[in-house]
């Protein structure tokens, strides 16, 4: 009940174990903690490289420019030209600008590798028993290939992803999903699915290995974060290629200055015009572009949360519908038994008794608060005796569940509707008046579960459930974002109704089987919703793999894990609320730095312009609105402050721009009045500060 | 006074532009159910079956260029062969080949860049047959491209029959204006007639030769299609082009009448009225800017009269007094370069130096209003930059009228964006730092650097314009600014309907309150700043340089 609660906030999920703590610590360090920085320095060096830069236009164009100034300058320098100290101040100025850049991109990455390290921690080669025509031979886990069965026993490490095939255990996930209980795992059921680096602590499984090592979820997450195999995702190649066109704007305004300036009589410094190019192309946005999708990925990961592609990261943030399961999502999921209410002609202790029967081996909270409900009713009575009795599981097609015992009696109980099929189905009748009841007992929010004796009607268990606390506002804050909800529940439309109403979703479906998930989702998917769902077994597979965002459990099947584009680790349903946020915020944070970026050239083209036109236009110092002190320090204070924003800004595309939970309308205004009105006033007050200090120091 | 002039030259075209755009909406996108009305089935059945096929953005651009190229073909023709051909009275000779091409493609892309005295080198039979002719089909290019740019992105993936937009948009449209412009111009004195030159006798006794011809009916389409190549040399500042203060009140208002109509256009074709009235109103923001700080700029002295005993008067150079106040050449100045016109009724190089700013800025937006059509198909980049830059702040890919905007819209749109200051950045380079430009103006420094920058301006945006001053006879000249109307107008045509081709053929995105709205305030703020910032930024040096740099300079004397 308390981890229900908690998983509301998801920030206060409990922290009590290594493998999440370390993530969690990682994610909130300052992000220029030490050894990463030291490590994002070297790897800016390297980054110099133009077969890596020219991946990014933008700071490409920077690096050839601070090339050319290095050559001019080299060669001015030997004719012994004057303003050696402009141009070199210029140069280093410029090859700062694409290192801080590449800082940016390696920072984002060594964090990344660093959440992959405490992941990979759990990946690390373990010995593992192979099993095979009835041997056990001894094999490392990296020679584990898919279809591969290993068994593994108390205290033992599961060497690979798979499925059990055989056996139940406990199994401690806590190393991958910070979980401090220990989870049932076995053969067949929806929660057959372990994950390698987990380990048995009872019994003794046999798992079928499904993923070859290195292959594995983890593995190709742990290669995305570390920026290893990172492909643009397609917002990210959209927005390259209009800074790239922007690029070549500007330097189609800055080279035909040269010419233009031949006019005037002016002969313009390369250095001066690179200066000016380097000022007026995003630079801003180029640098960080790709620490910002990486930290996209980073934060997902943080969340708990393994995506198969940084696409998915980013689609997330595109999601129109929501569908979530009722039970553990939108209420407390402990359903608990209230009262019997038996049909007029049966007695109420008879009801109680075989409410009691059926639910012995039912080990779920039902079940069990119908054994405690019962008893509190028959007190004294002796517990009757049901273990030489064939339990019939429940399950997701039947709905219903109950005991076969050996003299031919049969007691079920479940869904209304799956009763009555089944009473039908026996040759028996149902009673006018188990309508009214079930209907009474829907209609307050309740769900009402028939029980059976043979094919017999006999009366109506009512289980009442709590939505969970905050859940109404949460999905109010989803609605205003522009998602609709819908609850997903094997309830009956009654029931799901009233609930539906208690909790503010946008729609329902009841007495959900399996395949009407996916024809919902198709359904919404034609009118051009895109659709994000949750499931955790093997017949959620299908759905799982027709909606735009599936989220498999851990917990459960390897088919669902392998359906969806994300695992949870924490198999917390309402993850999938964090990580279309996570995909909104990437999103935002791109466009929020890029219109900071562009707003910046209007106080850089009052300082530059004016400064490189002077001498042929005195005039033109009417324009120096800043009083900027001299030319050169002018120009070089907006070069300067076009360099140092790009480190300053790293904890922004870091961390993300604050992300609320508003419609569009409001986010737009209020990320245009920071990042807009801000970008163009920002510069205005930096360069005039740097360029106080340039003439503090009297060389410019 | 200024505040007068505003009004009674914006208010009336923008309330005559909310009916004719419904028209025009009726006339170009007849509603296949509509029982009513004989109009509807007449423009059913126009042009007959052939014209009935339904094309794709791309069979449309491919005939938009087909029939281009056959008119530019056909015009040079007529213009190389105008000594053979009738109805010239006054025996006009042939014409300079670098002019033949220079003036085809001036008029076969709505621009009218004139570097010809019409009256000097024109036969009747030119100005009608050819030039006037294309001043109709140039213009009924841009609605019918535009027409087709709004049934791309109200969802369909078969944007109409070019054929058939072109005649609806000719004989309903344009033409039946024409004749009420005309009829109206007529009145005021405008002459219409095939009759040669009138030999007139002076006070003095002298004999005067006074060019005429049928005036009225290109000064209307002139106007009208945003056009603004004249009949005669001087354009609209020559007494027979425009006779009054009436003639010319009924000129300017004609100028973004049409241009402002395929905005409430675009709204009733998308079903997005709304999102039509935000850009109407950016648009209309940025007109009533620009007109206001030429009428005020033009209500100081010329910088010749500084310190003077008449410095109060305000700036009369290069101005016909007979249209009243010198407010009404600058509010036709802020008009015929918001739109793509062109035409002029003063000397724009006699404007103040700063006043010469707001043509320049009009042209390099090119999107206030805009040439016919064209004008929207502008704006349309502008959007779709702004909406991609702005839509991802609202945490989801950019989306524009339901449809995703990703990265094959952006390399179009990048590209479109970029031919606009290509062509003016590039051709001013050139030309400046060599003798083709700098050796033709006839002032040196910054104002001579304005001559060449709006002589570029004014091609690539195909308006027309000229600031004058220059002696933009020459081949290179010819040859330079052909080059880049034929480039400037069909590229920014291509792009556009190629992104709204593919933005079509894309599913539909549900609008909820997730999405970013477009009929908002806050979206006019969005296009005003994608605008101003992204468009202005690209020019700014180059104003610095010319305009700005011409003011300073003169003031400080």
């Amino acid at each position: 009940m308390m981890n229900n609660l908690n998983s509301i906030n998801p920030e206060s999920v409990q922290e009590s174990l290594p493998g999440k703590k370390e993530r969690r610590r990682a994610r909130n360090a300052s992000i220029f903690e030490g050894s990463l920085v030291s490590a994002a320095i070297v790897q800016s060096f390297r980054m110099l490289n133009p077969v890596i830069m020219a991946k990014n236009p933008v700071m490409f164009i920077t690096e050839v420019g601070a090339v050319l100034t290095t050559a001019i300058t080299v060669y001015d320098l030997s004719l012994n030209k004057p303003g050696l100290i402009y141009n070199l101040a210029v140069l280093i100025v410029l090859w700062v600008t694409v290192l801080f850049s590449n800082f940016a991109e390696s920072l984002a990455e060594a964090r990344g590798k660093a959440q992959a390290d405490s992941l990979k921690r759990t990946r690390q080669n373990t010995a593992a028993n192979k099993f095979r025509d009835g041997k056990v031979t001894q094999v490392n886990s990296d020679e584990l290939k898919e279809g591969d069965f290993v068994v593994v026993s108390v205290g033992e490490l599961i060497p690979g992803d798979g499925e059990v095939v055989e056996g139940v255990a406990m199994v401690d996930e806590s190393a991958i999903t910070g979980e401090s209980a220990p989870v049932v795992r076995d053969a067949g059921g929806d929660r057959s699915g372990v994950v390698g680096g987990t380990r048995v602590i009872s019994d003794r499984i046999i798992v079928k290995i499904t993923v070859a090592a290195g292959n594995s979820f983890l593995d190709r997450m742990i290669a995305l974060v570390e920026g290893a195999v990172r492909q643009k995702t397609p917002n990210e190649l959209a927005l390259t290629v209009t800074l790239a066109g922007l690029t070549l704007a500007f330097l189609m305004v800055t080279g035909t200055l040269w010419p233009i300036g031949r006019y005037f009589g002016i002969t313009l410094s390369v250095p001066t015009l690179v200066a000016l190019l380097v000022c007026l192309i995003p630079t801003t946005i180029g640098a960080l572009l790709s620490a910002i999708g990486l930290a996209g990925m980073d934060r997902a990961l943080s969340a708990n949360v393994l995506a198969k592609s940084g696409k998915a990261v980013e689609l997330a943030g595109d999601i129109d519908t929501l569908l979530l399961d009722k039970t553990g999502t939108i209420t407390m999921g402990n359903r608990q038994a209230t009262s019997f209410i038996p049909l007029n002609d049966v007695d109420s202790r008879y009801l109680a008794r075989v409410a009691m029967e059926s639910s012995f081996s039912d080990e779920t909270p039902e079940g069990r608060s119908i054994v405690i409900l019962g008893e509190s009713i028959l007190e004294s009575e002796t517990p009757p005796e049901t273990s030489t009795a064939e339990v019939i599981p429940f399950s997701a097609q039947t709905r219903l569940s109950g005991l076969d015992f050996p003299d031919g009696r049969k007691l079920r109980k479940g869904s209304s509707d799956a009763v009555k099929k089944y009473i039908l189905d026996q040759g028996g009748t149902i009673p006018g008046e188990l309508q009214a009841i079930v209907d009474v007992v829907s209609r307050k929010g309740m769900t009402p579960l028939v029980v059976a004796d043979g094919n017999r009607a006999l009366g109506v268990i009512e289980l009442s459930d709590v939505l969970k606390p905050g859940i109404t506002d949460r999905f109010k804050r989803l609605r205003s974002m522009g998602l609709r909800v819908v609850m997903v529940t094997g309830d009956n439309p009654l029931t799901a109704a009233e609930i539906a109403r208690q909790s503010g979703v946008d729609d329902f479906i009841a007495e959900a089987k399996p395949e009407d998930k996916l024809l919902y989702i198709r359904t919404e998917q034609q009118k051009g919703r895109l659709v994000a769902m949750m499931g955790d077994g093997t017949n959620d597979a299908p759905a799982l793999a027709q909606a735009d965002i599936g989220v498999a459990m851990n917990s459960g099947t390897q088919a669902a894990k392998e359906a969806g584009n994300m695992v949870d680790l924490d198999s917390d349903p309402t993850k999938l609320i964090e990580i279309i946020e996570i995909g909104k915020q990437l999103l935002m944070t791109r466009g929020a730095l890029t219109t900071f970026s562009i707003a910046n050239d209007v106080a850089k083209y009052f300082a530059i312009i004016p400064a490189m036109f002077l001498l042929a236009i005195p005039g033109l110092r009417v324009l120096n609105i800043m009083q900027l002190s001299t030319p050169g320090s002018a120009i070089l204070a907006a070069l300067i402050f076009n360099a140092i924003i790009i480190p300053m800004l790293i904890p922004i595309a870091i961390k993300g721009v604050k992300y609320r939970p508003l419609g569009a309308e409001a986010l737009l205004r209020k990320n245009l009045l920071v990042y807009g009105v801000g970008g163009v006033l920002v510069p205005f007050v930096g360069i005039k500060l740097i360029d106080m200090m340039l003439s503090i120091t009297g060389l410019f | 006074m200024q505040i007068l002039m505003l009004l009674l030259f914006i208010a009336l075209p923008v309330l005559l532009s909310w009916p004719l755009g419904s028209f025009m909406t009726a006339v170009m996108n007849p509603s296949l159910n509509s029982s009513d009305g004989s109009l509807a089935i007449l423009l059913r059945k126009t042009g007959g079956s052939i014209l009935q096929r339904e094309q794709d953005w791309k069979g449309y651009l491919i005939s938009m260029l087909f029939f281009n190229a056959i008119m530019f073909g056909a015009v040079i023709l007529m213009l190389a062969l105008q000594q053979m051909l009738p109805l010239n009275p006054d025996g006009k000779g042939p014409l300079e080949a670098s002019l033949i091409f220079n003036t085809a493609a001036s008029f076969v892309t709505n621009t009218n860049l004139q570097h010809y005295a019409g009256e000097v080198s024109m036969s009747y039979f030119s100005q009608l047959f050819a030039l006037t002719w294309l001043q109709f089909v140039s213009a009924a290019t841009g609605i019918s491209c535009f027409t087709a740019l709004a049934r791309s992105l109200a969802g369909s993936t078969l944007v109409g029959n070019f054929y058939r937009d072109l005649l609806r948009s000719t004989l309903f449209i344009l033409l039946p204006l024409s004749i009420v412009v005309a009829l109206l111009l007529v009145a005021g004195g405008v002459p219409m007639t095939f009759e040669g030159a009138a030999a007139a006798k002076t006070l003095e006794g002298a004999i005067q030769t006074i060019a005429r011809g049928p005036v009225a009916a290109m000064v209307a389409i002139k106007q009208l299609g945003t056009n603004g190549g004249g009949f005669f040399g001087p354009n609209s500042t020559h007494p027979c082009e425009n006779p009054s203060f009436l003639t010319n009140y009924i000129e300017c208002i004609s100028i973004p009448l049409i241009a402002m109509a395929t905005v409430w256009m675009f709204g009733r074709i998308t079903g997005r009225m709304r999102h039509a009235a935000v850009i109407f109103s950016v648009m209309l923001l940025l007109l009533i800017l620009k007109s206001g700080i030429a009428l005020n700029l033009e209500s100081a002295p010329a910088m010749a009269f500084k310190g003077l005993p008449i410095e109060s008067v305000s700036n009369l150079e290069g101005k016909e007094l007979r249209f009243g106040p010198s407010g009404t050449a600058a509010m036709w100045a802020a008009v015929t370069t918001a739109t793509s016109n062109g035409s002029v009724n003063c000397m724009h190089d006699s404007l103040n130096p700063l006043t010469g700013l707001v043509p320049l800025a009009g042209m390099w937006l090119n999107v206030i209003f805009g040439g016919v059509g064209v004008g929207f198909i502008n704006m349309f980049i502008f959007i779709i930059v702004g909406v991609f830059i702005c839509g991802m702040m609202v945490g989801r890919t950019p989306e524009y009228c339901a449809r995703k905007v990703e990265t094959h819209e952006m390399k179009l749109a990048l590209l479109a964006l970029l031919v606009h200051p290509l062509l003016i950045l590039v051709g001013t380079a050139l030309f400046a730092s060599t003798s083709w430009g700098a050796g033709t103006v006839l002032n040196k420094g910054a104002h001579g650097f304005s001559e060449i920058l709006y002589e570029f301006s004014s091609a690539a945006a195909n308006n027309g314009s000229g600031f004058e001053g220059l002696g933009d006879g020459t081949v290179p000249w010819n040859v330079a600014t052909g080059l880049v109307m034929l480039l400037g107008r069909f590229i920014p045509i291509i792009l556009p309907l190629a992104i709204a081709g593919s933005m079509a053929a894309k599913k539909p995105v549900p609008e909820t309150t997730g999405t970013l709205r477009i009929d908002t305030p806050l979206f006019a703020v969005v296009i005003l700043g994608s605008v101003l910032l992204i468009g202005a930024l690209l020019f700014m040096p180059v104003a610095v340089l010319g305009p700005v740099a011409d003011y300073l300079s003169t003031s400080l004397q």
